[in-house]
């Protein structure tokens, strides 16, 4: 009897030895199933004598989990095997990745915009927006040149007729020459306190070149509240340079002339090395203009500023010709 | 415009030109005041290696007629030996020789050239080739006590000087002048304005005078006209032709000379005519239409009533009044008595006549801003004193003709001023007594105390006309910098609208799908709008640059068009472009309809790829519109687009670029587009969305495939399935399409995974039964058979 026990064993370990993991399963029925060999020999067992029985028996158990544990290693070896064959096999080199999907990159003036706004908008602006076909008495008029005024000479205006026979001396619609009409809009819409900037698209009737383009952008900024002084102006400006610029960067004004402000001034930033950039200019709201936004320049005062945004791009990435940014070519947009 | 620092200093003094530190603290200066400093320029300097030298003796060469040997001695005793073109030296002149190696103002330098075989060791200068005067017809002759061998320039007197380029401002009529800006310098370094001494005394003459008419009293507001007799035509002395050379004027003769020099100086302009040649006197009228003139430059200008002309006696035009004179009264050589015109025009008319004949000239440019009004008297005295020196016989004669228009504008004009105005704009605590240092060197003059000034405005202060006029003068003289800093406290935090912030968030998510952002014109050419298939009127520029960029757009899609073509034809296929922009489409009123759009091209891909970005969009919007095939909007390709629809309103449109229009735009590639209003998509924020509950129940998945006519949407029969399941809907995605065999011609098969579940259960036989029933029923509806 324990022969037999000791041939089934031996027989087994030697069947589980060269078996895969597929095949275990099956094995394990077969080997200490209800019908296998020693299935058979459990069976005989209460033939035995109580002493062989008992003897057997023990043998018997201790074979059985001998197989047992035997499948059990088996079934590991195997899995740890087909872990490392698939690892293995998986092997990848990292930098054969390809890009998900090329991004995408927004144009320059766009993010020298946003930027300017985010300025603004920590320093108190809301943002106001306004069409780029105006009427004369927005873009002209009500900014303190009217008809005739000397000063409309300054601004190469592009007019705009439905008719393209219309004479452009005859029409009073034009594409703007400036942002500052919306500050009009912004003191017909809303009692003051007001504190926008209005960056938008303007034109001019400019033929182009690296520094000009007869479609640009200009930022406005407008400020109208009671007690408002040119120290304000000049304080805003400051504050704009330095949380623009960076620390080291200051800012002078300097007396100029523009109709729509009075006083009027230039303002310049002093970079770190002492060198000046004209950027643009400002003024306090001149009376004519509050009262063009209905507002009474005895109990209100303001000022306004503003400057080009595309200079600013072509500045901050050293953009040689200012048109290449109108271009469109990806290969040119995909830098930035 | 432009200023010479020595002539500055005739009022100053201001500044040693010598003295680098002293020329930068006057350019300092003027900027300050608002007369901003383009640039500096040192003019004068002596040309390095030129110096005195006495001629010896003088040959004339035996072959060529136009050429002497002349020999020099520059002092060191030694005989050089130069050849030279002029003849008008002669034994005993001090001339100067420029040396070999010295490279002249032109840019040549003097080299060891041989003629007819025999060398020059230097080269004898005239006055023009030394940048040192107009005279360019003989050798320079210095001094003839000059010593030898030392630089020219100091034979000479010449000294180094500085041009001051300025860009002034509008307003600033009274700095077309180097007096007018020597005023400001003054009143800023709290100095008085001094008087030239430069100039000579002339006599006064009997009384001789010319008849004036004007018959536009309007636009000349002021015609004065004085006989000069004694001329006598000849050069300039050479500190005259230095100083207009270096702003940029012609030396001409001593006539011209004096006539521009005044204008310079004093900012008036004048003219000279030979008094034998206007007739007898001057008639002041519009030009009739087509009137012909031919002026001083030689150009022939067809005039129209709008413009004003000098006539002669013989009512003849002499000269386009304000801008410039005829030629045909030109002074010449044999001038001997002079009239001269020194007038009062209306700024405005001078502008428009300026702008018409494209001629715009150192007296037009004075005119149109506004020449002091009162400044005829000092501007002759000072041509007569200017011309005296070269013409010690010149007599200024009584009997002068002047004659004022209604145009004339008041003199003596004064305004009110409020210091608590001041103080209110400019943030400062001045009182009445501080006005008069700030203002009276301006020839602001200040009268009064208390709260309130009378400030009378001087004739040449045109621009000064009401209170803040004055504020402003009162700002600039105390200083910008000394103005305060402080920053106003915003009564709201700053923040982008809803709008705003969306169009941001827009921008983003299109350049997470890998769009870049493009610009292109908004100007297009007249026939763009038809080649791109989109019909409508549109607005037209009036007088555009060029006939290319002449209309408005409609649409963003030519542009972009536009930008696909260029980057394909630098081998550069497959860009995926966007643009937010504004389109102008006619409106009612005298406005355009203009609005902001988004379109996004997709070259190299299709309409699906559109949609995809569309429902990119609207999920990250949280926007919908309903995709309605039907319509086949203009442009786009017939069978492969689409209208957006929100509600009742057409917002967009979606799909491929028509391959005729692509094939218009030199497009290769097919092009997937989406155009879309952006106004109503941004403006409308969806609420926050209410949280639900994940079901912890096991969900069930359900594939259903249909058989769906081809013209029946897909998306119809998949509104019908999500209404169909009802509640228990989690999803329902199409992850299959097929045509072939099994599905009849006309059709497609249209799989679609539903997954089920419910809130407190599981899902049964029975919910799925019911569910498959309903799809069914619903599917029926459209035309969709249940595949078997």
């Amino acid at each position: 009897m324990i022969d037999e026990i000791q041939r089934a064993r031996d027989a087994a370990l030697a069947v589980i030895g060269s078996s895969d993991d597929a095949s275990l399963d099956r094995l394990s029925g077969e080997l200490l199933g209800k019908k296998s060999a020693l299935a058979a020999v459990k069976a005989g067992l209460g033939r035995l004598d109580p002493d062989a029985r008992r003897t057997a028996g023990q043998a018997l158990n201790e074979v059985m989990a001998e197989i047992a544990a035997a499948i059990d290693d088996r079934r590991a070896q195997a899995a740890a095997a087909a872990l490392a064959a698939r690892i293995a096999a998986e092997q990848l080199d990292l930098t054969e990745a390809r890009p998900l999907q090329p991004r995408g990159h927004l144009h320059l003036v766009t993010q020298a915009w946003e930027r300017l706004e985010d300025v603004f908008i920590g320093l108190g602006f809301t943002v106001a927006e306004g069409p780029e076909v105006e009427t004369d008495w927005f873009n002209f008029e009500a900014l303190n040149m009217g008809e005739g005024h000397p000063a409309r000479g300054e601004f190469d205006t592009l007019f705009v007729g439905r008719d393209p026979s219309e004479q452009a001396g005859a029409s009073g619609t034009l594409l703007r020459t400036h942002t500052s009409p919306v500050q009009i809009r912004a003191m017909l819409a809303q009692e003051p306190p007001i504190h926008i900037v209005a960056p938008g698209r303007v034109f001019r009737r400019d033929t182009p070149d690296a520094t000009h383009m007869p479609v640009f952008h200009q930022i406005e900024g407008l400020v109208v509240d009671r007690g408002i002084t040119m120290a304000d102006l000049a304080g805003t400006i400051e504050a704009f340079t330095r949380a623009f610029f960076g620390e080291g960067f200051t800012s002078r004004l300097r007396p100029s002339y523009f109709p729509f402000t009075e006083p009027s001034a230039e303002f310049d930033i002093r970079r770190p090395d002492g060198s000046w950039l004209e950027l643009g200019g400002c003024g306090m709201v001149h009376p004519d203009v509050l009262r063009a936004g209905g507002l009474d320049p005895e109990e209100w005062g303001g000022f306004a500023f503003g400057f080009g945004i595309d200079r600013m791009a072509v500045m901050r990435h050293a953009v040689a010709d200012i048109r290449d940014m109108y271009v469109n070519d990806i290969r040119f947009i995909e830098q930035f | 415009m432009k200023v010479l620092l020595s002539w500055l200093n005739d009022f100053g003094p201001f500044a040693d030109p010598e003295n680098a530190q002293e020329v930068a603290r006057v350019a300092d200066d003027l900027t300050s005041l608002g007369l901003a400093v383009e640039s500096i320029d040192i003019v004068g300097d002596a040309v390095d290696g030129v110096i005195t030298a006495r001629v010896m003796r003088v040959e004339q060469h035996p072959d060529a007629a136009k050429v002497r040997r002349v020999w020099v001695d520059a002092g060191d005793g030694i005989e050089r030996h130069v050849w030279c073109g002029a003849s008008n030296m002669s034994p005993g002149d001090v001339v100067p020789l420029a040396t070999l190696g010295t490279t002249m103002p032109d840019g040549r330098t003097i080299e060891r050239r041989g003629i007819l075989g025999i060398d020059s060791e230097g080269m004898l200068c005239s006055a023009v080739e030394l940048g040192a005067g107009s005279d360019g017809s003989g050798i320079m002759l210095l001094p003839g006590d000059s010593p030898l061998g030392v630089p020219y320039a100091q034979a000479l007197g010449q000294a180094r000087d500085v041009v001051f380029d300025l860009d002034l401002t509008r307003n600033r009529a009274d700095c077309w002048s180097v007096r007018g800006v020597a005023r400001d310098l003054a009143a800023h370094r709290s100095q008085p304005l001094g008087e030239p001494g430069r100039g000579a005394t002339f006599a006064a003459g009997d009384d001789r005078s010319v008849v004036v008419e004007v018959v536009d009293g309007e636009r000349c507001g002021r015609f004065t006209a004085t006989v000069v007799s004694g001329v006598v035509v000849a050069p300039s002395p050479d500190w005259i032709a230095r100083r207009l050379t270096a702003l940029g004027m012609r030396p001409i003769n001593n006539v011209v000379d004096a006539s521009n020099y005044v204008m310079l100086e004093l900012g008036q302009p004048n003219h000279a005519y030979d008094a034998d040649a206007v007739g007898g006197g001057f008639r002041i009228r519009r030009a009739r239409p087509d009137e012909r003139i031919v002026t001083l430059d030689g150009v022939e200008r067809s005039c129209t009533a709008d413009d004003l002309l000098i006539c002669d006696g013989n009512d003849t035009p002499v000269g386009l009044g304000g801008v410039m004179g005829g030629a045909d009264s030109e002074i010449d050589d044999n001038t001997t008595i002079v009239a001269l015109e020194v007038a009062w025009f209306e700024s405005l008319g001078i502008m428009r006549t300026a702008a018409r004949h494209g001629l715009r000239s150192e007296a037009s440019a004075r005119y149109e801003r506004g020449v002091d009004h009162e400044l005829a008297d000092a501007a002759i005295r000072r041509f007569a004193e200017i011309l005296a020196v070269t013409c010690p016989e010149l007599v200024v004669h009584s009997g002068r003709a002047d004659v004022r228009g209604a145009g004339l504008p008041a003199s003596g004009t004064s305004i009110m001023v409020r210091v608590a105005k001041i103080n209110q704009v400019l943030g400062t605590s001045l009182v009445a007594s501080d006005l008069p240092a700030l203002l009276d060197g301006l020839g602001l003059v200040v009268s009064g105390a208390g709260d309130a000034v009378s400030v009378a405005v001087p004739s040449w202060r045109p621009d000064v006309r009401a209170e803040i006029d004055v504020v402003e003068e009162v700002a600039r003289r105390y200083g910008y910098d000394r103005l305060g800093r402080s920053v106003p406290r915003a009564a709201v935090h700053g923040h982008l609208s809803p709008s705003q912030r969306r169009r941001r968030d827009l921008r983003r998510l299109l350049v997470g799908l890998g769009i870049s952002e493009a610009m292109p014109n908004p100007f297009v050419a007249p026939d763009t709008m038809q080649l791109a298939g989109i019909d409508g009127p549109t607005m037209h520029i009036l007088n555009p640059l060029v006939a290319e960029e002449s209309v408005l757009r409609t649409s963003l899609r030519p542009g972009l068009l536009t930008a696909v073509a260029h980057n394909e034809h630098h081998r550069r296929d497959g860009v995926a472009l966007f643009e937010i922009g504004h389109v102008y489409p006619p409106g009612d009123g005298e406005l355009p309809d203009e609005y902001e759009a988004l379109c996004v091209v997709l070259a190299g891909r299709d309409a699906h790829a559109a949609v995809g970005v569309w429902r990119e969009i609207a999920a990250g919007l949280g926007v919908g519109a309903m995709i309605d095939q039907s319509s086949r909007p203009s442009g786009l390709h017939p069978t492969r687009s689409a209208v957006l629809r929100a509600g009742r309103d057409v917002i967009g449109v979606i799909g491929e670029i028509a391959p005729d229009v692509a094939g218009r735009f030199d497009v290769a590639e097919r092009v997937g587009v989406l155009e879309v209003r952006l106004d109503g998509l941004l403006a409308h924020e969806p609420g926050p969305t209410a949280h639900r509950a994940v079901s912890r129940m096991p969900s069930s998945d359900l594939d259903l495939a249909f058989v769906l006519p081809d013209d029946v949407p897909a998306d119809r029969l998949e509104r019908a399935l999500r209404q169909g399941v009802g509640e228990l809907l989690v999803s329902c995605e199409l992850f299959d399409v097929y045509r072939g065999s099994g599905v009849g011609d006309g059709s497609r098969s249209l799989a679609f995974r539903i997954r089920l579940q419910h809130r407190e259960r599981n899902i049964t036989e029975a919910d799925i039964a019911g569910v498959r029933e309903r799809c069914e029923q619903a599917a029926a509806k459209c035309g969709a058979v249940l595949r078997a």
